[in-house]
């Protein structure tokens, strides 16, 4: 590590975590003199160039990359045209034992008197809750779903390498192409346009595509469809034109301070950033450095403009940069050296910027300060040859030195993959930050596929956010909501009735004491999961079609395939593919219960549906010999033991089957993933004791990994059951492995882990991350926390410090099965 | 055919290359005092209890035929000597605190264990292990199941204490990949007074095996007290240098048995025994390693 990375590392790390109100006092002066006198689209670019041309501009003196969301590293700006943080909230933030961040007195103040006035009933968030209807409410407060957007804008999605190709000026060039075939005699009849173009020979098939389908999201008549889509078109122009702007002050700045810098290396890196800044991104990039500086401008470009979910990622760092990289070494201006530390600034770059805040509720919860940019290492290039180069093992040096919070990184195997670099991923997986996770990339090329995607597009595709699959750079890929499985059959055993609160949420399907079969209660559990998908779907359609008509995302979309030739918006449909994703969770907790109850009440008959019921309901008071027979002597997932796998089957089928391929507001389809991030917490503590022998309120089991500690026969026999599930029916599967570190504590351990991961793949896995720490130390970081500040661990496609998580999480994952000897 | 098992452990990775499936046959001719696998020394059912987790909840005490286990103060115990090993315990415990293990197989049962991991044997070059026991106790099973897997192209290994009649052993060696085959004492009459049978079988097989060209893993568990003196572990070493086979793997002693004794409630006479010292397995790598054999610490 060099001494500016030791320096810059040790800032950022040091860095104190504050909400700051320039990005709200900002936007909110704006829209208080604009409102009304623009277009959406053009409003909210215009509202973006306010940003760009005023917003503090920060650079380290020692910084290589510069940029930064707020107007200093970690502070964090709010976004209250979406959301708008309350007093009580920004208080709560400031306070909170876990992840808080500071508020100063004239943020408070700011609020209080610019802020809150204005954005009252008038953000999004204020206003959607207005036309959600009751029943959605309800099923919402009960816990049986959550919703993204309520809080972040849609985001979840990944570059690819046009940003390497494409300069700013490049993007205006096609808008203007794009506008000029709008034109009036042309425009009026869109459903000509395919017919029409006869001067567009340089444009790729995809794109001549686009433009001649004419989507129509909003079902606007011809003449609105055409003006809307030069009103898109002109506001991605002028984000554009706003982003240079953006990077010129950086430009001007770096020049000022190189000035008055008296040191030499420092003066030196500053003229370089100086140059740099000047250069890109209105131009495409030359350089390795270049590159780097190019992605950074436009990763904060897409999270000033909103706050969508997971930030923004590079996607394939290591492909896009590998041409760079060759050039630069073979011409002598770069060196390997130079190169990971040029990586090395840049990563810092990410630990800088944590995800902004919510608010309500969930602000008195721990939270995460990971935004969750997540970068692929590997993977397979257009063609279908290995991605691994000399830049993939750089990365993972950077990983290891570095091993800051942010970025996570994962790798994508595929068949191709050398063993050596799995080897090498293995050893960095080895040392215990929870990353790099490893991904299936044969598998992701095929799930995108019966998704209907390209092979190349599903090629340049990948995985992002924690484990999300997605056509990196033309698909926008949504995730709406977690939705709890365990407390779907909860209702179907208690007749729809919520038994925690008594209210009716869900159809009557009978009195479970009646029924007189296994079939029975499937079929119960089947008509509720329809009931609240169909509910959950509605409140979805509603939503997204808020954000389709007044929040769209000008810059995400100029750098969104083929946004530009729909002229369309990434949150009306105007990308290449849309998808939504629902995330199913719980899938060991409920196939567990559904094993004992087939097992106990309807094959053995040890104990009557009645009875079973009845002790659920008193958490098992009394009935402490019942529980003893559903822990410890029913068919659990995880064992390999096809008595509980099918039942994950059947499951898994039934919410295929209600979700897929329904249709979303932006003209694709909805597909499901199988995650759960921290939401199996909250879930279970909203969910009565099942009968799996789980109390009420504990944590459901998370990802598609088995129930905490009902897996007992090793690594292999969880990774086949997992097997079982038909992954390819998903965007993404998240299975979790603790091992003790003297499980892998010689060289050999990393062959055998190689072996377990390459093993899973070839049975279907989608995606495996694992904890090496002994349950020992992680006791003593509850104990001490002092003493372990910077231990790392996995909670779910992200990794977080031990000490920042809540006390619920902390035990959770300590009781998750530890993979080790077991001689 | 059938044989018995006392346990199939899967994610075996440290009996043989790769990630392993390991088959452990039950009985064994040997009565090493040291033993970590007492459950394997008899051919017999035997009846596991964990105890730790025991609910107390008396079950099985309703249930016992003959005699009744007895419950002192909410933990059963089980007469071992008058035990029926009927299994009628083991059904009504709640707790899954009581197992019995040994019941009959057959070859194709068996390979449908085996086959489950087999992903994973090939991507990590591992395979299958017979264990025990003494796997040659069951040698017709054995053989049996050798060459079924070698007809289905799974990888095999024995892990042999070598006391079994020669034409056997030779014939296994047409059918497997590879023998994991254990030296403890060079000394004939200490052998046969701590592992209970004669040295010189034991050797002689080792010879013939070698000379047969069979690919072996000497296996040479360092027991304090018992195995790991200086004079054993050079005459050890000697003796291995005599053959065509270099790979010596150094077992250091753990106490983690002591576990294994209380399931099938028996005593044990290494109970108060340290961990070897690391110390003392460095010094025996070095000294074999100095006889130029290849010396690996672990299984």
């Amino acid at each position: 590590m060099t001494e500016r990375v030791r320096l810059l590392r040790e800032r950022s790390a040091g860095a104190e975590p504050s909400i700051n109100a320039e990005r709200a006092r900002l936007i909110t002066g704006f829209y208080r003199e604009n409102d009304g006198a623009h277009a959406t689209p053009v409003m909210r670019a215009l509202a973006f160039r306010h940003l760009c041309e005023n917003k503090t501009i920060f650079i380290d003196p020692d910084d290589l990359i510069v940029g930064e969301r707020g107007p200093e590293p970690k502070a964090t700006p709010t976004y209250p045209e979406l959301t708008c943080h309350s007093i009580e909230d920004l208080r709560i933030l400031d306070s909170r034992e876990k992840t808080s961040y500071a508020v100063a007195d004239d943020v408070i103040e700011t609020y209080e008197r610019e802020i809150i006035p204005f954005w009252k009933g008038r953000s999004l968030r204020d206003r959607m809750f207005g036309l959600l209807p009751e029943h959605w409410k309800d099923a919402y407060d009960a816990g049986i779903f959550t919703e993204f957007m309520e809080q972040r804008a849609p985001g979840h999605t990944v570059a690819d390498g046009k940003l390497y190709e494409t300069g700013m000026l490049d993007f205006k060039a096609d808008i203007a192409t794009a506008l000029q075939r709008l034109g009036p005699e042309q425009g009026d009849a869109p459903e000509r346009l395919g017919k029409e173009q006869p001067d567009a020979p340089e444009q790729a098939d995809a794109t001549e595509q686009a433009q001649s389908d004419a989507r129509n999201p909003l079902g606007l008549s011809p003449r609105e469809l055409r003006e809307h889509r030069c009103e898109q078109l002109r506001a991605m122009d002028i984000v554009a034109d706003a982003v240079i702007v953006f990077a010129e002050r950086h430009a001007t700045l770096a020049a000022e301070m190189a000035a008055n810098e008296s040191d030499a290396g420092r003066r030196d890196g500053l003229k370089l950033v100086s140059e740099t800044c000047a250069r890109v991104p209105a131009h495409a990039p030359r350089s390795f450095h270049e590159a780097l500086q190019t992605y950074w401008f436009c990763h904060l470009a897409v999270i000033t403009e909103l706050n969508g979910w997971d930030a923004f990622n590079p996607g394939h760092l290591d492909q896009h940069l590998q041409p760079f990289y060759e050039r630069g070494l073979a011409d002598g201006s770069l060196t390997r050296e130079r190169a990971k530390e040029l990586l090395e600034c840049f990563f810092i770059k990410f630990n800088n910027h944590l995800a902004p805040p919510k608010v309500g509720v969930t602000a008195a919860e721990s939270g995460t300060y990971t935004d969750f940019a997540n970068i692929n290492i590997g993977g397979l290039k257009r063609d279908g040859s290995d991605g691994t180069s000399d830049v993939s093992f750089l990365i993972l040096e950077v990983v290891d030195e570095l091993h800051t919070l942010q970025p996570s990184q994962n790798v994508q195997v595929s068949r191709k993959m050398p063993d050596e670099f799995l080897r090498e991923a293995c050893r960095v997986v080895r040392k215990g930050y929870g990353y790099p996770s490893v991904f299936n990339a044969d598998m992701v090329v095929e799930e995108l596929l019966r998704q209907g995607k390209t092979v190349e597009d599903a090629r340049e595709g990948g995985t992002s956010g924690c484990v999300e699959t997605g056509a990196f750079g033309k698909e926008a890929y949504i995730l709406t909501g977690y939705f709890n499985l365990p407390k779907v059959l909860e209702l179907a055993l208690n007749d729809g009735v919520d038994p925690r609160t008594g209210k009716r949420l869900g159809p009557s399907t009978g009195d479970a004491a009646g029924f007189e079969s296994f079939d029975e209660l499937v079929g119960a559990f089947g008509t509720q999961l329809h009931h609240f998908l169909e509910i959950k779907l509605w409140g979805n359609d509603i939503i997204e079609r808020l954000y389709a008509e007044e929040m769209p995302a000008p810059f995400l979309s100029l750098i969104t395939s083929d946004c530009i030739a729909h002229g369309l918006d990434y949150n009306e449909g105007g990308a290449r593919y849309n998808t939504s994703y629902i995330q199913g969770v719980g899938i060991g907790t409920i196939t567990d219960s559904l094993a004992a109850v087939r097992n106990h009440v309807f094959q053995y008959g040890a104990v009557a549906m009645g009875e079973l019921t009845d002790a659920l309901s008193r958490n098992f008071e009394g009935a402490e010999h019942l529980r003893a027979l559903l822990l410890n002597r029913s068919p659990k997932w995880g064992n390999d033991d096809d008595q509980a796998d099918e039942l994950m089957k059947v499951v898994f089928d039934a919410f295929f089957r209600a979700v897929d391929g329904r249709p979303n507001v932006r003209g694709g389809e909805y597909h499901i993933d199988m995650l759960p991030t921290t939401c199996h917490i909250y879930f279970g503590s909203v969910t009565g004791a099942t009968a799996d022998g789980r109390r009420a309120g504990a944590p459901l089991s998370e990802g598609i990994s088995p129930v905490q500690g009902a897996d007992r026969k090793g690594p292999t026999a969880v990774l086949r059951s997992a097997g079982k599930m038909d992954q390819v029916r998903t965007g993404g599967t998240l299975l979790n492995m603790k091992f003790s570190p003297e499980a892998l504590s010689e060289e050999r351990d990393l062959d055998n882990l190689a072996g377990l991961i390459r093993g899973y793949f070839r049975l279907g896995g989608h995606h495996m991350q694992f904890n090496v720490v002994s349950a020992a130390t992680l006791r003593d970081a509850q104990a001490h926390p002092e003493s372990h500040r910077d231990l790392l661990v996995r909670v779910a496609g992200y990794s977080d410090y031990f000490c920042d998580i809540s006390r619920e999480l902390q035990d959770e994952i300590i009781s998750r099965t530890e993979q080790g000897d077991t001689v | 055919m059938t044989g018995t098992c006392f346990n199939i452990q899967r994610y075996s990775v440290h009996d043989g290359p790769g990630i392993r499936t390991t088959v452990f046959l039950k009985g064994c001719p040997l009565s090493c005092t040291w033993c970590h696998n007492p459950e394997g020394m008899s051919r017999e059912l035997e009846l596991i209890v964990v105890q730790d987790r025991c609910v107390g909840c008396g079950a099985c005490v309703e249930v016992c035929p003959n005699p009744p286990v007895v419950d002192p103060g909410g933990r059963s115990v089980t007469d071992r000597r008058s035990c029926l090993r009927c299994g009628s315990c083991v059904d009504v415990c709640v707790a899954g605190a009581r197992r019995l293990v040994g019941q009959p197989m057959t070859v194709e049962e068996l390979l449908a264990e085996i086959e489950r991991d087999r992903a994973f044997y090939e991507e990590s070059g591992g395979g299958v292990t017979f264990s025990g026991g003494e796997p040659f106790e069951q040698h017709e099973f054995l053989l049996a199941c050798l060459r079924v897997c070698r007809e289905r192209g799974l990888h095999t290994a024995v892990d042999t204490s070598g006391y079994a009649p020669r034409d056997v052993i030779l014939e296994a060696a047409t059918l497997t990949d590879l023998f994991l085959y254990d030296l403890k004492l060079l000394d004939e009459a200490r052998h046969r007074e701590l592992v209970g049978v004669p040295l010189a079988p034991v050797l002689e097989n080792l010879h013939a095996l070698d000379e047969a060209g069979a690919e072996i893993w000497i296996r040479f568990p360092l027991i304090p007290g018992v195995t790991d003196s200086m004079d054993n572990v050079n005459a050890l070493g000697r003796k291995v240098a005599s053959l065509r086979t270099r790979r010596v793997h150094l077992l250091p002693f753990h106490r983690t048995a002591a576990d294994k004794y209380a399931r099938i409630e028996r005593a044990w006479e290494h109970a108060g025994l340290e961990d070897v010292a690391e110390d003392r397995v460095k010094e025996a790598a070095e000294a074999l390693g100095a006889m130029g054999l290849d010396v690996r610490i672990g299984g």
